[in-house]
């Protein structure tokens, strides 16, 4: 009520503002102008609060749509581990999940899931599950879980504002809450039941990079420590925290060497790093990594040079000679130079620092993984990424983001120098690495909105300066600002005004296409959980695939519970939470010899894949099958990883085996290793008696679009214990060895 | 006694395995036969069985009404096969049927002969026996066969090759030859389950006596087999033995004398040796159980769904051995049991009490993961004991380290001193001056 009344009384008063100065012109101009003024502020704030709580109602809606699409469900792979835990977090309380070590992954070796998760975003979803339930209100901890990502997003945009405004103006942070909140390249992260640590890691990023921003801003002990805390969060749900553990002290170095070096900083920087260091050791899986890791000593070094350079600055102070200073400096740098060099070569040569890590040196150098581990080479997220989804994922931002580097040279500070240097550093590892972009976003989208800010400004500024000039030439009290305004406005031609106007229109016209691009891709192509395929029937109608359902649900009803089921490592996490049965590997990659191990059995003769299995009390092997829905992502499509991840540790898989003439096939001409290895036979049994497609021979595979090239597929130590109603996942049973052999 | 096999009839058709675990014994055998004159010329044969309390069914191997299942459950513990010559069982028995017969943990004695029919070559085949291929050949030995007076053709062996296996064919010693006249077999190499238990001699092959040798025979020496038997892993035993005739009474009764052997036997030892191979075919010797498994910690009693790493365990299992009426505390002092985990990480051998009590304790390794108890004992003509239980074995909980150990304590002196440190230095900052 109070709000509708404030609108109208607004628009009153501007309406009611050229007829009142027509009878009164001088003294009730002067009154309601002081009055609007006064008003304008309260409609500002007002205009600015309603369009902040649209942009957070928006955020989270938009992310809705896979719900309305499928059903309240949990997405993909990584978040069906994160939801186990959360379950057993919120089952068996804090300790039991801390000292968690879970038999059920990774047969035999299990896992200690308690030190080698990041707990951060179990523990949220725990805590919001535990305060719905203590105000009463009775949900089901998976509710929690499927919109724990959209309310973190909604909560990103605040940040997003926060920050906007503290490197640019109010504008730009609106602007920038208004992009983030639909921009594709986080909505593919945080739709509804997408339930993974960067959801929760989005925000705990930008929190802390805004924190330590207005830390650098003020040079407030206490801005600092909130963004320590910040830091914390953020290390406790993402690994990707190491990302604000060298940003931040590249930045610092950066204005080091511009000069810029302050007291504001020593004190943001090291109250922040201290601190964030001794909270984030309390992370058992981070543990003492920022003092015995590689990739944290960045950090450490240009704490100690900040110290150094305190130090030289109270010897500055104290010596007047210049000179004297001079060689001082020289000695004192070379010294701390010196030193750091040798404890770092020390430290690294006696082990005490663990050298940088695969997954570190994949993003300085793009082709390291392909080369080195292929493990980390054979996730689609971790490919280089294509320019297209760089189109596809930021849309016009790309055209504004260099417009917004552009503002933010010309207007260079503390806090848009960290923006640079953030949207810089994100692009490159947006450019190595698909799932990066996701970084990426939050940075461009706050430049952008300083370009969009900036532009929608000046122009609305030449539109609106055009129309008061009748105005300020019949009132004769002109301020100095209008003046001036006035003055520009003079010296150019009537048609800028109108330029503008187009200008602006075409912004909005922009803006507007933005925003169908990002509702059109969240609902087409981020909202599928993928465990459920939908694909588009010959009527046009919706045809659901639910197998991996189907096939889990049969594991969990039809197997003992002690059995071990064997797949590739993709779908560990699932058979774990929905089929509860044990694994030997999942989608936790820690022990590259256990996943070699299964992509050797995988590719090897069905008698040597027996032998491994038995090793591994193996009881039924689960393949993914997509031959007869033409379902691409399965098992066949794979194989080649497992051929090269099994050959990486075990030299009797060697990939040209399975290839013919450097080329991948299952037809006819394919290699005959390929033809008899167990994952082909797994994949294929029965097969060749299917007709999938009209007019096509039986046995045509249809993700591959060919005709299979083994259709007498005997099996001799599995037998087939359940295939899903659309063959996508097929489970065989691994027999006991023979009676009277 | 009689009660309780009374007791023991009535029940076992409610059993559908003839390894119950209280009487592996079995009780009702299936006999079928080419001809029921086998019946009174294999008497001896039959008598010694049904004297050990068997119950024969006699049938013709064609009878139509014959079967070794009714309404899904075994009817039969145990099946005889004196019929070589079969080419297709009447009723409901073939070779799938039989197969299915000792996966599910029945024993089968076949006996073939010259002229074996395919089907029984079949069986054999399945079990890892591969007879010669040629129907008309025998085992032919110039050099030890039995002196007799009215064949010549040195088909009529007398062997004295047996396993060295006391479980097998008991603890008194064979002391004659056994009588053989039929089809020699090879055992399959691949098959690690069947044993030869009456080997031919090394001057031994197999052709047809009445032809004359065109080329070198292929089964010679003493790679040929007279009598074999096969445990499987669900320890059903299995005989298959080339001569039906070893088990008539002619030859039970029949004196022997081997050739180029002065000392001649009043009576052979096929009875001696059949009576005793039958007795651990049907599991009335060397027949292992283990039951009350137990693992524990240290001074607790009730066995933990999940250890901890370096936790003091105790492992306990008691094994006995059935002695046809009875289970007697099985002894040996080379029972293992393996803390096991893709390898052993822990392999001790079991202390026992002589009452078949068999314990350990042992320390769980440094290592966490999911664990097994492992006992694999296999001994020669005893059935398997493959026992293994899954454990888990966790690291350390938080709150389970040693909280002040004495290395630690210049940390904390370190710790300390520089807190108060602090603390002096900040107090004396501010309010001094």
């Amino acid at each position: 009520m109070a709000i509708s009344e404030h609108v109208n009384g607004g628009t009153n008063t501007r309406k009611s503002m050229p007829s009142s100065s027509a009878l009164k012109p001088d003294l009730l101009n002067k009154l309601s102008f002081k009055t609007l003024k006064l008003k304008t502020k309260q409609q500002e704030l007002l205009i600015r609060v309603s369009i902040l709580c649209l942009v957070y109602v928006l955020a989270f809606i938009t992310r809705l749509f896979s719900v309305l699409r499928y059903e309240s469900m949990i997405h993909e792979f990584d978040p069906y581990f994160n939801y186990r835990t959360t379950l057993f977090l919120t089952e068996k309380g804090f300790y039991d999940f801390w000292n968690w070590f879970d038999s059920e992954s990774w047969y035999p070796l299990g896992r200690i899931i308690g030190g080698t998760l990041y707990p951060g975003l179990m523990v949220t979803a725990a805590l919001i599950y535990w305060a719905l339930r203590f105000l009463r209100f009775a949900v089901h901890i998976r509710e929690v879980c499927v919109l724990t990502a959209p309310f973190f997003a909604s909560n990103t945009t605040i940040v997003a504002y926060l920050f906007g405004k503290e490197i640019w103006d109010t504008g730009a942070g609106l602007v920038a809450a208004a992009l983030i909140a639909i921009c594709p390249g986080y909505i593919s992260r945080s739709v509804a039941g997408s339930y993974d640590n960067e959801g929760v890691a989005i925000f705990a990023l930008l929190l802390t990079f805004y924190l330590f921003v207005k830390a650098v801003n003020t040079g407030s002990l206490a801005w600092a420590l909130a963004s320590a805390f910040g830091y914390f969060y953020m290390v406790s749900a993402w690994g990707g925290y190491v990302f604000i553990i060298n940003l931040v002290p590249l930045y610092v170095l950066v204005l080091l060497i511009t000069g810029r070096y302050s007291m504001r900083l020593y004190v943001a920087y090291n109250c922040m790093y201290v601190v964030g260091m001794l909270l984030a050791m309390q992370i058992r899986f981070v543990g003492f990594q920022h003092v015995q890791s590689g990739e944290h000593m960045a950090a450490m070094g240009v704490f100690f040079l900040m110290q150094v350079f305190y130090f030289l600055d109270w010897v500055k102070h104290l010596l007047s000679d210049t000179k004297m200073f001079q060689a001082f400096l020289r000695i004192t740098v070379t010294c701390a130079v010196g030193v750091g060099a040798v404890a770092l070569g020390v430290g690294t040569a006696s082990g005490y620092i663990s050298p940088w890590t695969g997954r570190f040196y994949s993003l300085l150098d793009p082709t390291y993984a392909k080369d080195h581990i292929p493990i980390i080479a054979s996730v689609s997220e971790h490919q280089p990424t294509a320019w297209s989804s760089f189109m596809f994922d930021f849309h016009i931002l790309l055209f504004l983001f260099p417009a917004g580097l552009y503002f933010c040279f010309k207007r260079l500070s503390d806090a848009t120098i960290f923006i640079v240097m953030y949207g810089l550093t994100s692009m490159y590892f947006a450019g190595v690495m698909v799932r990066l972009i996701l970084v990426a976003t939050p940075a461009v989208c706050l430049i952008s909105a300083i370009a969009v800010s900036a532009t929608i400004k000046n122009l609305t500024q030449l539109v609106r300066a055009k129309n008061k000039v009748p105005q300020t030439g019949s009132t004769k009290g002109a301020s100095s600002a209008k003046g001036s305004s006035k003055g520009s406005i003079d010296q150019s031609q009537p048609f800028q005004r109108n330029g503008a106007a187009a200008l602006l229109f075409g912004a909005f016209y922009l803006l507007s296409k933005y925003a169908t691009h990002c509702t059109w891709v969240t609902s087409e192509a981020y909202s599928s959980p993928s465990i459920v395929l939908a694909a588009r029937g010959a009527h046009g109608n919706r045809v659901i695939f639910d197998d991996y359902r189907e096939a889990y649900f049969w594991l969990r009803q039809n197997t003992p519970p002690d059995a071990k089921v064997m797949s590739w490592w993709d779908y560990g996490y699932q058979i774990t939470a929905m089929g509860n049965r044990t694994v030997i590997v999942d989608n936790n990659t820690w022990n590259n010899t256990h996943i070699a191990t299964v992509g050797r059995a995988m590719s090897s003769y069905e008698d040597e894949a027996y032998e491994i299995m038995r090793s591994l009390d193996v009881d039924y092997v689960l393949v993914v099958f997509g031959g007869v829905t033409g379902y691409s992502s399965d098992d066949i499509n794979k194989f080649l990883w497992m051929v090269r991840i099994g050959g990486g540790v075990f030299p009797v898989i060697k990939e040209p085996d399975y290839l013919v003439n450097g080329e991948y096939r299952v037809d006819k001409g394919a290699a005959p290793k390929m033809l008899n290895c167990l994952m082909y036979k797994l994949s294929y049994y029965r097969f060749g008696e299917l007709t999938t497609e009209y007019g096509k021979p039986p046995g045509y595979d249809r993700a591959r679009g060919v005709e299979i090239g083994n259709k007498d597929i005997k099996l001799e130590y599995l037998e087939e214990a359940f295939t899903t109603s659309n063959w996508i996942v097929r489970i065989y049973k691994v027999k006991p060895p023979n009676n009277r052999w | 006694m009689l009660k309780l096999l009374a007791f023991l009839t009535l029940s076992l058709p409610f059993l559908t395995h003839s390894f119950s675990p209280d009487h592996p014994t079995d009780r009702r055998v299936l006999v079928l036969l080419d001809d029921l004159a086998i019946k009174s010329s294999h008497s001896l044969f039959f008598k010694t069985l049904q004297s050990r309390g068997f119950e024969l069914d006699f049938k013709l191997a064609d009878d139509p009404k014959i079967g070794l299942q009714r309404y899904g459950q075994y009817t039969y513990d145990a099946l005889i096969l004196f019929s070589p010559t079969v080419d297709r069982f009447g009723g409901s028995i073939d070779l799938a049927a039989i197969l299915d017969f000792v996966d599910t943990g029945h024993d089968l004695i076949i006996a073939a002969d010259t002229n074996a029919s395919d089907l029984i070559r079949q069986i054999s085949v399945e079990c890892g026996v591969d007879f010669d291929e040629d129907p008309s050949a025998m085992v032919i030995d110039h050099m030890s066969y039995a002196v007799s007076d009215t064949e010549g053709d040195h088909t009529l062996i007398a062997s004295d090759d047996f396993i060295k296996s006391d479980v097998i064919l008991g603890s008194k010693k064979i002391e004659a030859p056994v009588l053989f006249k039929g089809i020699g077999h090879t055992i399959n190499s691949e098959n690690s389950l069947v044993l030869k238990v009456l080997s031919a001699s090394p001057s031994a092959y197999s052709a047809n006596p009445k032809s004359k040798l065109s080329s070198p025979p292929l089964l010679i020496g003493s790679a040929i087999s007279l009598v074999s038997v096969v445990q499987a892993r669900n320890n059903a035993r299995v005989l298959i033995s080339g001569s039906l005739s070893m088990f008539s009474d002619r030859f039970f009764r029949s004196e022997v004398q081997k050739a180029g052997s002065a000392d001649k036997h009043e009576k052979s030892a096929n009875e001696q040796f059949l009576t005793e191979l039958s007795k651990w075919v049907f599991h009335e010797r060397g027949h292992l159980k283990a039951v009350n498994v137990r693992h524990h910690k240290i001074d607790e009693a009730d066995e933990p769904a999940i250890y901890r790493i370096n936790d003091d365990v105790e492992y306990s299992v008691e094994i006995y051995e059935w002695h046809g009426k009875s289970w007697e505390p099985y002894v040996a002092d080379d029972v293992q049991v393996q803390f096991y985990m893709m390898s052993p990480y822990v392999l001790k051998t079991l202390s026992t009490d002589k009452k078949g009590h068999y314990f350990t304790a042992f320390k769980v390794p440094d290592v966490y993961g999911v664990f097994q108890f492992k006992v694999e004992y296999d001994r020669l003509g005893y059935t398997s004991v493959s026992l293994s239980k899954q454990i888990p074995v966790r690291p350390f909980r938080h709150n389970e380290y040693d909280r002040f150990i004495p290395a630690a304590y210049p940390y904390y002196g370190a710790a300390f001193t520089m807190m108060t440190g602090f603390f002096i230095f900040t107090v004396v900052h501010l309010y001094n001056k």
